[in-house]
């Protein structure tokens, strides 16, 4: 018995420099079908799109010839591409904000309402169920047409919420918001589920009121959950097109053109592909280096709570 | 034997509902007949709601006539995707035998290998001529002096108007037809006495602003090549914009917005609506509106586009066919398109119903066109089209289209003066003509 014990806790230090050679038994096995798909579907595709943004290739695919870094040069002298990358940063900054703070206050307001919860659940995630093209198309047609829409036929207003240039970004924020904060509200929903009763409760025998348990207990306990919404919010609105491309079309007057809207209108209407993802690469550097500075941002304070 | 009901086996069973099924989800694209003798034809086109209906029956009518060629109609959406998909389709080789296109795109892609030329050869076969086609249009569908399109209409801006306000505001003549305007005072006196009939409503209504408006482009390039100004020089390379005339007619349509006399706050589907409804008593549009407008029965009738500034041309575009590229054609399908074309171009009467102006004359001649009312009454524009530029970046929901629309639509609404709107639209001018053309010339 002592034997057939002691063989396979003796076994491990001998093993464990075999099992580095067999690389089968890491697993890499499984993990072929996804590699596969992961190879083909997305690196791949970045290498070739490397490749086109090098080269002046057409949406058919031809006039293919290498060109260097000329649509680099050509996009970084465009006026309406650093406009573009603004107004995607003016985006990002108005829509990040209150999706988050509003996805918080929605989960905090739901977490204490002890009745018909499924309602409230429903009608904050419901709209983000929708597509895009249905949301788009709801406020377009429905909620910001001057004359009879629903907002300015309501308030008694007269703001052309998509064709003044001044309020249209705005407008597209709104809708953004309206549209979106039901994931935000739901992650944070199951985050505050999760914080543990007994916390709540010796707080409240030493007398800590609503505002001290907030403060000192829910939003810490949120931390990882509202690090990881505002990682997935800051990247889901730099890559803002749907809403975009299908309510304004990036105008009036270009205040809307976000990036991507940018590339579509260089790349499909006006068919230089190659000049479409020397821009597209532009706004994917800008993607690595902010979820690079968050990486960073992120560990250095979770080492500093540790 | 058994007796009973018929035997029906299994694999006929699911054969059977295969077969159904299928023939639900391909639904009309195909006819009947796919599969016997018949030669088939596929055909991709843009042409929707009261257009897509004529140019339906017209397919259907050819399949009576010629019961041997059955084709194969796919309509596609209008505007920058449809021209996205031909480019592709051309470029693979693969693509359908034959496509509707604006000839003003013809420049822009044509000369990059996605369409075939056509061979003038088989088409004298099909009995077609180039004498027998408005000369412009047959000239624009040439590049470099090869054939790549076969003209089916033109169809220009024009001028529809409300008969019972136009009655009312006195402004039709004994004739019943509104009395030509003539210069910008006899145009903003029209439309005046039309606001007092309506009540001090804005009378005239366009395609302002909106998502991806092109109406401000159409309006200004009716308006200032009536005074003779160009857009580009000869060679395509530099802008020739006579600052004076554009601004002249970008001031006419900041005059419109800002005193009341057309609503700025409409988009295209909006100026439709108003007119349709009688809540304007002018549309300014392209003259394919004309069907639905009749199965409407609003009071209407339509003219040409004003004279303003001298001339009378009108913003126009016009509609050809085309043979995308494809590596090898069996020469039986290629015949029996342009046998189809030939019977479409030389039907042209029955698609004129649908607004447009044949570009093939002898029909211009026969009383089946010219009993056609209101669709005969602006045919003289056909020698006076305002045709776009040809370079890579105009045509229909070209880049230059969108670029000009978005610039001039804050100028009809005063947010912009003219001057900065015509600023703006040299600036997106010269982006264009410095971008690399994608699919150049010497390519082929």
């Amino acid at each position: 018995m002592a034997t057939t014990v002691a063989a396979p806790a003796a076994a491990p230090p001998a093993a464990g420099t075999k099992v580095r050679h067999a690389w089968t038994q890491h697993g890499l096995l499984f993990v072929v079908p996804f590699l596969a798909v992961y190879v083909a579907f997305l690196v791949w595709p970045v290498i070739l799109g490397v490749r086109m943004s090098l080269s002046s290739v057409n949406i058919a695919g031809t006039n293919d010839g290498f060109v260097g870094f000329a649509n680099y040069a050509e996009a970084f002298r465009a006026p309406l591409m650093w406009r573009s990358l603004w107004n995607t940063l003016v985006f990002t900054a108005l829509s990040t904000v209150p999706l988050v703070l509003l996805g918080l206050g929605f989960a905090l307001l739901v977490h204490h309402l002890r009745f018909v919860q499924w309602l409230w659940r429903l009608s904050f995630f419901g709209p983000f169920l929708l597509p895009s093209a249905v949301v788009s198309l709801l406020w377009l047609q429905m909620i910001y047409p001057p004359g009879y829409g629903l907002i300015n036929g309501t308030l008694g207003i007269d703001v052309l919420w998509l064709g003044d240039p001044s309020v249209a970004m705005w407008a597209m924020v709104l809708t953004t918001v309206w549209w979106t904060v039901g994931f935000n509200f739901l992650l944070y929903l199951a985050a505050l589920q999760s914080i543990p009763q007994h916390l709540y409760e010796a707080a409240a025998i030493d007398g800590a009121n609503a505002w001290n348990r907030l403060r000192s207990i829910t939003l810490p306990m949120l931390g990882r959950t509202t690090a990881l919404i505002v990682v997935l919010q800051l990247l889901a609105s730099l890559k803002v097109f749907d809403q975009i491309y299908l309510m304004t079309g990036g105008g009036p007057q270009d205040s809307t053109r976000s990036i991507i809207e940018y590339a579509y209108d260089t790349g499909f209407t006006g068919y230089r592909i190659g000049y479409a993802s020397a821009v597209s690469y532009i706004l994917f550097a800008i993607i690595v280096v902010v979820s690079l500075a968050q990486l960073r941002l992120f560990r250095k304070r979770a080492e500093g709570s540790s | 034997m058994q007796e009973g009901p018929p035997h029906v086996s299994r694999r006929t069973l699911l054969g059977g509902s295969l077969a159904l099924a299928g023939a639900a989800a391909t639904g009309c694209a195909i006819p009947m007949g796919l599969g016997s003798s018949q030669t088939r034809v596929r055909y991709w086109h843009f042409l929707g709601a009261s257009d897509g209906i004529i140019m339906n029956r017209m397919v259907k009518a050819f399949g009576q006539a010629e019961p041997g060629v059955s084709v194969e109609e796919n309509v596609l959406a209008w505007g920058e995707p449809y021209y996205t998909k031909i480019a592709m389709a051309g470029s693979g080789g693969r693509s359908p035998d034959l496509a509707t296109f604006h000839l003003a795109r013809l420049a822009g892609i044509g000369a990059g290998r996605i369409l075939d030329p056509i061979d003038v050869r088989l088409l004298e076969e099909a009995g077609l001529r180039g004498s027998d086609f408005s000369p412009p249009i047959w000239e624009r569908a040439h590049l470099d002096g090869v054939l790549y399109a076969i003209p089916f209409d033109a169809h220009p801006m024009v001028q529809y108007y409300n008969t019972d306000i136009c009655r009312k505001a006195g402004l039709l003549g004994p004739d019943g037809k509104l009395r030509p305007t003539k210069g910008e005072d006899e145009l903003i006196a029209m439309l005046r006495q039309a606001k007092d009939a309506m009540g001090g409503k804005p009378p005239l209504a366009f395609d302002a602003l909106g998502l991806g408006t092109v109406g401000p482009w159409r309006v200004w390039w009716s308006l200032y090549p009536q005074s003779g100004g160009a857009l580009l020089t000869p060679d395509g390379r530099h802008i020739a914009i006579d600052d004076g005339k554009a601004l002249a007619a970008l001031r006419l349509m900041a005059r419109l917005g800002t005193e009341g006399l057309c609503d700025w706050r409409t988009d295209y589907g909006a100026s439709v609506a108003a007119f349709t409804n009688g809540q304007a008593a002018f549309l300014w549009n392209g003259d394919w509106e004309v069907t639905g407008l009749k199965e409407r029965g609003t009071p209407f009738s339509m003219t040409r586009f004003p004279s303003v500034f001298g001339g009378a041309s009108a913003q126009a575009d016009c509609h050809s066919f085309v043979l995308p590229h494809q590596r090898s054609r069996d020469p039986e399908v290629e015949r029996a398109t342009y046998r189809f074309i030939a019977y479409l171009v030389k039907h042209s009467a029955d698609w004129a119903v649908a607004g447009h102006v044949p570009a093939y004359l002898p029909t211009l001649q026969q009383p089946a066109y010219l009993a056609l009312n209101p669709q005969s009454e602006y045919r003289s524009v056909i020698t006076e089209v305002a045709l776009d530029p040809q370079v890579w970046f105009t045509g229909s929901a070209s880049r230059m289209w969108l670029e000009f629309g978005e610039a001039f639509s804050p100028v009809i609404s005063g947010q912009r003066s003219p001057e900065d709107g015509l600023a703006a639209a040299k600036a997106s001018l010269s982006r264009l003509l410095a971008a690399p053309n994608p699919f150049p010339r010497q390519e082929r």
